[in-house]
């Protein structure tokens, strides 16, 4: 096996070639050759969760089979072996986000948790009654409710930035409603529900002009897009391991070293602190500060590896080619008539989110199950911007890079079939 | 998709698109809303019930097909039942859309509820077929809380 020592393994590197071959991009992720129903499968819902390379399936395994034990606090070779592989990753994360340093990554459970840290630590420490959270309407209810708790706690009021026809933040509103009691703008990057891409570096300048810190809710972008913390400037960013096309239960937050480090702990235990007495604690120096308890060691090497096939792809590469195929999507599905897309925005990743006329989206959603279709349907724990394009769910389809115009296609299709089906 | 027509047959789908007793009852003195927090599902309820027994039902609400066609058919099947013939059909089709059926030969029969048998293969859809009757629930026993399939 790779020595854990290498950043990225020999195996990685020798596997792809630098051009972006759709069909051997599909070859490296064994669930495509899987069938539903007795149909080929179609996945299209990656924005709920990405499928895994073998390579990340394998890097797995061979953690549990080869040198499986607990960080941090072994002095034997397996724990040395682990431990590295765990701050190889943190390190490979920190160049996949282009953070300064690796110790402003934080492992947590995913962005959910992510988010919840920064409103119970730093969100606890800042806000008091009569401040302001600025958030926008089309945010995923993690980026809502830990503010709603904290704001109910506190006594603070959470202001929304409203969003037009097509999906977009309306930037001049947004700008109105920062104001002297704002204490924090949080935001997501792209709308799981619209797809959307928000104007974040314009965000970021608009709150720093008035000494206003930013959280990002980067979990859609990141398996999109090459994200650049410092080019944004962001002072928080959240991200999900799954939706990177690594195993499920990680996430990160990034988070400016002075910021974290002037927050208080979000979870007490072991490994986040530097002494324990029952007269005083002191507690250890980011990013072990937030990382208490025996963390997810296997997801988080397992992440590392799904970094690294990205790495080799190429973020820009992957950009390019979802673009492309998000044209060609809109195209294939817009055109079904009695197809309505929701979320229009000029600026868009992937995300196709629709209503089929007088049908039900629970129903397309069951009648394309059976032609191996996978697809999303429901509020996509996005309530609001469901009352606010006035429709109880939508039908959402989103994209990722093993993803062709062949399963557009069928996608296409199969909306005939539910046309019919209920004509 | 022998396995599709098992749940949208043809009595479900045409009670999802003409829907029965499809109105309001402005002074029902029973009625309850339910919904399915999952996939957008609402409904409510209305009834009229004198000497306990149901003199008039109708719904409102928006849902898929299958939520619309249990709640029209439901309607249909309970208009002139009693209370307890309302609950017995309420335990016998659960029983049957979650494929445990309940030995009941004393209560009154499912007519044309056993449509709804395809449902059991397909779970995620239990709920969608099941609101109305939790919502009726809520409506018979006067919960002020809104019914759910939670």
């Amino acid at each position: 096996m790779a020595t854990t020592r290498e950043i990225v393994s020999p195996a990685i590197a020798e596997l792809l070639p630098r051009t972006f071959d759709v069909r051997k991009i599909r070859e490296d992720f064994p669930i495509l050759k899987q069938k539903m129903h007795g149909k080929p499968l179609v996945y299209l819902d990656n924005a709920a969760t990405s499928q895994k390379p073998q390579a990340v399936i394998d890097a797995l395994v061979q953690y549990y089979t080869q040198y499986n034990a607990n960080i941090h606090r072994g002095v034997y070779l397996l724990s040395e072996r682990s431990t590295q592989a765990y701050e190889d990753a943190r390190v490979k994360l920190q160049r996949f986000m282009n953070a300064a340093e690796s110790r402003e990554i934080i492992y947590v459970r995913g962005s959910t948790e992510g988010i919840n840290l920064v409103a119970q630590t730093w969100g606890r420490q800042h806000v008091g009654a009569g401040d302001e959270i600025l958030i926008t309407a089309m945010e995923h209810h993690s980026n809502i409710v830990p503010w709603q708790i904290l704001c109910e706690e506190k006594g603070a009021r959470l202001r929304v930035g409203p969003i037009n026809d097509r999906g977009e933040l309306i930037m001049d509103e947004f700008e109105k409603l920062i104001n002297d009691r704002t204490r924090l703008v949080s935001v997501a990057h792209v709308s799981n529900a619209l797809g959307t891409i928000n104007p974040v570096k314009q965000i970021v300048q608009m709150a720093h002009a008035k000494n206003i810190p930013v959280l990002v809710d980067g979990a859609q972008a990141a398996p999109h897009m090459k994200v650049d913390v410092q080019a944004l400037d962001c002072d928080f960013y959240a991200i999900s391991g799954h939706k990177v096309f690594g195993p499920t239960g990680i996430g990160a937050l990034y988070g400016k070293a002075k910021l974290l480090e002037s927050m208080p702990p979000y979870q007490g235990g072991g490994d986040m602190i530097l002494s324990v007495t029952f007269e005083k604690t002191i507690y250890s120096h980011i990013p072990n500060k937030f990382e208490a308890g025996t963390p997810n060691i296997a997801a988080v090497i397992g992440w590392g590896t799904a970094i690294d096939y990205l790495t080799r792809i190429g973020m820009e590469n992957i950009a390019s080619y979802e673009h492309a195929l998000l044209t060609y999507a809109n195209e294939a599905i817009g055109q079904v008539p009695g197809v309505r897309l929701i979320g229009t925005a000029r600026e868009k990743t992937g995300v196709l989110s629709f209503v089929l006329d007088g049908i039900h989206p629970h129903d397309v959603g069951t009648v394309l199950d059976q032609e191996g279709i996978a697809v999303r349907t429901g509020h996509h724990c996005a309530q609001p911007v469901m009352e606010r394009f006035g429709v109880p769910a939508t039908v959402r389809a989103s994209l990722a890079f093993y993803n062709t115009k062949q399963e557009i296609n069928a996608l296409a299709a199969g909306l005939e079939h539910v046309k019919a089906m209920f004509a | 998709m022998s396995e599709l027509s098992s749940l949208y047959q043809d009595v479900i789908l045409d009670h999802a698109k003409r829907p029965r007793n499809f109105h309001p009852i402005p002074d029902a003195d029973h009625h309850a809303n339910g919904y399915n927090p999952l996939c957008g599902d609402k409904v409510t309820i209305y009834l009229t019930l004198v000497d306990d027994r149901i003199t008039d039902i109708s719904f409102q609400g928006s849902g898929c097909a299958i939520s619309t066609a249990s709640a029209s058919i439901l309607t249909e099947t309970l208009k002139g039942k009693t209370r307890k013939e309302a609950e017995a059909l309420f335990e016998e089709f659960h029983g049957l859309v979650t494929g445990q059926p309940v030995n009941s030969s004393d209560g009154p029969p499912l007519g044309k509820l056993a449509v709804f048998s395809g449902v059991c293969e397909f779970p995620v859809r239990v709920k969608c077929a099941s609101l109305a009757w939790h919502t009726l629930k809520s409506a018979l026993e006067g919960t002020p809380a809104e019914a759910s399939t939670e």
